[in-house]
């Protein structure tokens, strides 16, 4: 009867399943809704819609369905670029030729040309070498190649050498839904429990009870204890955006699995490298910051710190202070991980970069010496060896 | 099947999708999932509800503590043993340590209950799906006794959440879901009326304009909600203000001593504090 509006929510994103679509239908049979289409709306909401979250994009898709405006539907899927900036024709270059590229310069020298090109330049601008456009071998712009350029609205960056992210993207939080495939990665992590019993005691604890009934010449002695529960406490900081866009599946996985396995956990997102300040949402990360200095005291040292990056970055954003893509910071990268670390003695770094990767990126084996070595790969035996290294504390 | 339909009470007013869906749940015999912000009535709605169809209700709230199980029976162990010490006589009767939960007595009940199963969300995340089975059959297996529980007639199932924690999918598949939306003002009047019918019309819109403002203020860290503005009101009504008062006292531009029942949060009190000086300060 409805099969077209069921199957445009679901094209439209909406998880509406057979259940709920015959749910929907055993209501209408009963009359529940048969006096006007508002009273239909709102059985169809209440039937097939579990998330207020989804309420106006299911509104849309009802409204379009019920006008007949299908074009709607595509609109609340797609976005449409900005034509100034956007990618016309991809640049790919020889490992040679990329080294014809050179460098230009040092790091202020660059944000020095940066601006003099954005006063110069009026207009879009494509292939070339000097001006800020796609494609080109111009040090600023997006989808070119030049070992130190700055990338200006793309959708993923490319070769991730990239000093400055000038587009505000829309950074999505990293799904904990996943299942398929955290199996492995959940067995891994199970070796990291501690079990402890802690707080009321509400189970019967059968071998005392015994004991101490024997011992009472058979008059029943009863004794309790606490459940027992994993006791181990972890605080998860995860790269977000940027060059870990190669990741984020199985990043997600990761998270997926911590999510369930530990009761304790919080996690935390941070860009390329720690600063003074993290965040809990990727939508809001430019508002809802929290400072690094709250954690350190919010959370006490017996935390077990996990890193999540790819730790790919340009060494500008770990050793100097203002190296940060996205704001000023006062202090270093590298000044705020060594805080981190004597914070929290049992830390470990997973690196989703494969590593036979990992000697040809600079940062990455900055990152590796403050982590002293405590890099391991992200898959399941790198993680296995991770848990095995964060059982015990390491001390500067 | 007319007589059944919930049109909202004396003492609750409910909206046209709030109808629909509890018609729609009590209908279908499928359990109804209210989320909402605190203190837009969604616990009070199995209660309302239970009125104005005429039917128990039975409630379970929910802990962090609480276990699926506890909704069924319980088995107690403990108090077997003892009396097996003492040579008590009901020993031998397992049924005599079976204790129902909140479940059960609903399914046993004579004619069609209500049973609210209150901030599902508090409980360990597989809560939920411990109870699938039970809420979509209606029935469960006591393991003690080898008995089948069954629903004598399938109860009408209210459960509300307030998002702290997110619902399996397999489990909201089979619930019929709703939203409580904040009031708007004309819906809020009704509200206030129900609550308080001997209220001068013009204290009750001063109010509503004072409470609707203090809502719209950004980064209050708890925005005040309708219960609190009954008691608000019920305040203003027991000091016996005037709107004229009211009017005054916000004029003045001072913290009015009754906001307390609005501002639960020392900082929401700093942030208004810090609002009311800075708007002295340019009509000055």
């Amino acid at each position: 009867m409805f099969i077209d509006l069921f199957y445009k929510l679901r094209q439209g994103g909406l998880p509406v399943s057979i259940t709920e679509y015959l749910s929907l239908l055993g209501a209408l049979d009963k009359h529940v809704a048969n006096i006007d289409i508002d009273e239909f709306y709102y059985l169809a909401r209440a039937s097939l819609v579990k998330d207020e979250s989804l309420f106006d994009r299911f509104d849309r898709i009802f409204g379009a369905h019920f006008e007949g405006l299908e074009s709607i539907v595509d609109s609340v899927i797609g976005d449409i670029p900005e034509e100034w900036l956007h990618m016309q024709n991809m640049l790919n270059l020889s490992e040679e030729e990329k080294k014809q590229i050179e460098a230009m310069g040092g790091w202020e020298k660059l944000m020095e040309t940066l601006r003099e090109r954005l006063q110069e330049q009026k207009e879009r601008h494509q292939g070339g070498s000097k001006m800020i456009g796609t494609g080109g071998t111009s040090p600023f712009g997006a989808y070119g190649y030049n070992p130190e350029g700055i990338r200006i609205g793309q959708n993923e960056s490319r070769h991730r050498r990239a000093v400055k992210v000038w587009d505000k993207r829309e950074y999505r939080n990293l799904d904990d839904s996943v299942e398929l495939g955290t199996r492995n990665i959940k067995l891994a992590l199970r070796n990291l429990r501690k079990f402890a019993r802690e707080g009321a005691t509400d189970e019967l604890d059968m071998e005392n009870t015994i004991t101490h009934t024997a011992r009472n010449a058979g008059l029943l002695d009863i004794h309790m204890v606490p459940e027992r529960h994993n006791a181990v406490k972890i605080l998860l900081f995860l790269d977000a955006g940027g060059s870990m866009d190669d990741h984020v599946r199985i990043c997600e996985e990761l998270f997926s699995a911590t999510h369930t396995e530990f009761k304790h956990l919080e996690y935390f997102y941070f860009h390329n490298c720690v600063y003074d300040k993290v965040w809990k949402d990727n939508r809001r990360r430019h508002n809802e910051t929290i400072p690094l200095v709250q954690v350190m005291h919010k959370y006490g040292h017996d935390h077990k710190l996990i890193f999540v990056g790819d730790a790919s970055m340009s060494p500008y954003e770990i050793m100097m202070p203002g190296g940060a893509v996205e704001h000023w910071n006062e202090e270093a990268g590298a000044d705020w991980m060594t805080r981190l670390l004597a914070t929290y003695p049992s830390s470990i770094w997973l690196n989703p970069v494969p590593v036979q990767h990992w000697q040809y990126t600079a940062s990455i084996s900055i990152i590796r010496e403050l982590m002293s070595e405590r890099m391991f790969p992200l898959t399941v035996d790198g993680i296995t060896r991770g848990i095995e290294s964060l059982k015990s504390p390491h001390y500067h | 099947m007319t007589t059944n339909r919930f049109t909202g009470t004396d003492t609750y007013i409910a909206t046209d999708d709030l109808m629909t869906a509890v018609n729609a749940a009590v209908t279908v015999g499928r359990p109804l999932l209210i989320k909402g912000e605190p203190g837009t009535g969604k616990t009070l709605l199995a209660t309302e509800i239970a009125n104005s169809l005429n039917k128990n209700i039975f409630e379970w709230h929910i802990k962090s503590t609480t276990k699926a199980r506890q909704g069924l029976y319980e088995y107690d162990a403990v108090s077997r043993l003892r009396d097996s010490q003492l040579g008590d006589e009901r020993v031998n009767e397992i049924d005599n340590y079976i204790i129902h939960g909140k479940l059960w007595e609903a399914f046993e009940a004579d004619e069609q209950a209500v049973l609210l199963i209150d901030e599902i969300d508090k409980a360990d995340i597989e809560f939920p799906n411990d109870l699938l089975q039970e809420l979509d059959r209606m029935e469960f297996f006591v393991y003690e006794t080898r008995q089948l529980v069954k629903a004598k007639h399938r109860p009408i199932v209210i459960i509300t959440s307030n998002n702290e924690k997110e619902l399996p999918d397999a489990f909201l598949r089979r619930c019929f879901f709703h939203y409580i939306r904040f009031p708007d003002h004309e819906t809020m009047e009704k509200i206030v009326n129900v609550h308080f019918p001997d209220i001068k019309k013009r204290l009750l819109s001063e109010a509503l304009e004072s409470f609707f403002d203090l809502r719209e203020i950004p980064g209050l860290k708890k925005k005040p909600s309708t219960s609190e503005l009954l008691d608000w009101i019920k305040l203003l009504l027991a000091e016996d203000m005037s709107a004229e008062d009211l009017r005054e006292e916000n004029s003045r531009k001072v913290f009015p001593k009754l906001y307390g029942a609005l501002l639960k949060n020392e900082q929401d009190v700093h942030l208004f504090e810090k609002l009311i000086f800075m708007n002295r300060g340019a009509s000055n």
